[in-house]
């Protein structure tokens, strides 16, 4: 592949990295446009972790070439280091220190000039709503304050790349949203490059301008949300039948692409209006009993479903 | 692009932080300072008012005996609290924080010499607090103000090994239970050396290893200062064993930290 290093703000060939026997990244090839937003989508244990991982100098590869905010990552760690930001999936403030502190530890540590400090650390807990429990330690945090902070923390420095390990796993739908404004007004005010892992295929649609999509080591599709769903297709309906006689007539008449015999429901591809007609005239003129119908919208499971084939295991230990 | 360097002024600087953060956690809680100085006083009343009547018969009775015992006391004390360290670096490494300072560009060390920084000035305190104890029960020093900031001098650079040591200990064990575990031995050293009772009263082989190991010359060296009692080489067998124990230490910790974090 051709790598424009001057208009990338993140390139990899071939990166490979095995622990033990299990191979997690069996060759990983990137290309990321600076100031716009990648999102790595995958099932938990995928090794999304261990991409930002490498990338973010945590830990090295086994094999490839990387240079991230145009600094090669094996050679120069310490200048990746200065151009970057990370926010894992585990919580990177400290907790004993108050959100106040924590910003200014950080301050210190990218070594703000004195008068800037506490002006730094005032305008981000503003920015991120912090202001009121800036004087309270972070153990006290709830979920959404303490990722507000860890965003707030890693922006100090001022990185030109941000790298976002899920950040909304784990929150709720509100926070998230919060969390979501707060990515997208990064990209518009600041110009920074984002390099985002996510679970949720709606995370990354409404987020990224292009998404990996990652399955066993390796990239198994890469292009805009748009092309994405384009391939994923529209969803699926599912269909919940009273009993056995009933479940078993139509799994024989539908198109079915999951069962699950216990519950006696089907999920048959579709969830547009054209599909969901022709759908509910197939079970009108065989006089089916449906008990209940629900119309999906694509996620993580049909887009591995449509991509690979197989169905996720979303509680995969990794 | 420049490459990013980091000079031994930004190291520094970057210590300097982490140890403001290490002083911020001991000050929200300071119960772990109370703790740290709190089971060698205990100690302290206890050898002297329980055993001390019986362990100083031979040399004069209770009295004579807060003298010799408070220096092994104050050993004891610096040990207890590299255990203190321990378990502090344990946990500490298993938070998302420590992951984050792996990923700036910060003098990588600097959060471990935070540590020891840190617990020095806090094991400084407990044995002040221990030392306050001593003479309010009968500790009577001989040490004249040259002697003292020699004890001091002393007594640093024994903390300083013992920190280091702790450090890498911490960070080799797989669980902050297996660190905290690591470093009682390091307790009990001070007694099966001359800290408690004179090695001329031990049998043949301990006593042989009681006049070798570290904690003997420290002991003797820091009792010579304080109490005038003989140092002769004692001194220079504690200067080496702090060298050696802070090197080893320091490049052990150093070698733990730069490895990759356990998947």
């Amino acid at each position: 592949m051709t790598v424009d290093i001057g208009r990338s703000a993140i390139t990899a060939t071939a990166v490979r990295k095995a622990y033990g026997g299990h191979v997690v990244l069996d060759g990983i090839d990137l290309d990321i446009p600076r100031g716009s937003v990648f999102a790595l989508l995958g099932p938990n244990g995928a090794g999304k972790t261990t991409v930002v991982q490498i990338l973010s100098t945590l830990i090295r590869a086994d094999a490839g070439r990387m240079r991230v905010a145009g600094h090669d990552v094996a050679a120069e760690p310490d200048a990746v280091r200065a151009a970057i930001g990370v926010t894992g999936q585990f919580s990177a403030v400290d907790g004993f220190l108050t959100g106040e502190e924590n910003l200014l530890l950080m301050a210190d540590l990218n070594r703000l000039p004195r008068a800037l400090r506490r002006a730094s650390a005032a305008d981000l807990l503003r920015r991120f709503d912090l202001t009121e429990a800036a004087r309270k330690p972070a153990a006290t945090y709830s979920g959404g304050m303490r990722r507000r902070l860890d965003l707030a923390m890693t922006l100090v420095g001022r990185p030109r790349v941000i790298f976002l390990d899920e950040p909304t796993t784990g929150l709720d739908p509100r926070s998230r949203r919060t969390m979501w404004d707060i990515i997208r007004g990064l990209v518009a005010d600041e110009g920074v490059t984002i390099f985002l892992t996510t679970q949720y295929l709606e995370e990354a649609d409404r987020l990224a301008d292009r998404i990996a999509v990652l399955h066993e080591g390796r990239l198994v599709a890469e292009g805009s949300p748009g092309e994405l769903k384009r391939r994923v297709g529209a969803g699926h309906i599912s269909l919940r039948f009273a009993d056995r006689p009933g479940y078993e007539r139509a799994a024989g008449l539908l198109d079915a692409v999951s069962r699950d015999d216990e519950a006696y429901t089907l999920q048959v591809p579709g969830g547009d209006v054209a599909s969901l007609r022709a759908l509910l005239d197939r079970v009108e003129r065989a006089a089916l009993t449906v008990e209940e119908l629900q119309v999906r919208t694509p996620d993580l499971d049909d887009v591995f479903f449509a991509l690979t084939g197989d169905v996720t295991e979303q509680e995969t230990a990794r | 692009m420049s490459t990013v360097s980091i000079s031994a002024a930004d190291a520094f600087a970057d210590s300097v932080t982490m140890l403001r953060r290490q002083l911020r956690h001991m000050l929200r809680y300071p119960a772990l300072i109370l703790t740290a100085a709190g089971v060698p006083v205990a100690i302290l009343l206890l050898f002297v008012y329980v055993l001390g009547g019986a362990l100083g018969a031979a040399s004069g009775g209770r009295d004579a005996y807060v003298d010799y015992v408070v220096p092994g006391v104050i050993l004891m004390t610096a040990a207890t609290a590299a255990q203190g360290t321990a378990i502090s670096v344990a946990i500490d490494m298993t938070e998302g924080i420590v992951a984050r300072f792996r990923t700036m560009a910060i003098a990588r060390v600097s959060v471990l010499t935070g540590h020891v920084l840190g617990s020095l000035i806090q094991t400084m305190l407990s044995i002040a607090a221990v030392t306050g104890v001593a003479l309010l029960i009968g500790f009577g020093p001989s040490a004249n103000a040259g002697e003292w900031l020699g004890a001091i001098g002393v007594l640093v650079m024994i903390i300083l090994a013992l920190t280091w040591l702790a450090v890498a200990l911490a960070m080799a064990a797989k669980s902050v239970a297996t660190a905290s575990n690591m470093l009682t031995p390091l307790m009990i050293l001070p007694m099966m050396g001359s800290g408690f009772v004179p090695t001329e009263s031990m049998p043949t082989g301990l006593r042989w290893f009681a006049e070798y190991q570290p904690f003997t010359p420290f002991i003797e060296t820091l009792r010579g200062l304080l109490m005038g009692t003989p140092i002769g080489d004692s001194a220079l067998w504690a200067a080496g064993w702090c060298a050696l124990i802070t090197l080893g230490g320091f490049l052990w910790a150093k070698r733990l930290y730069n490895r990759e974090p356990a998947k």
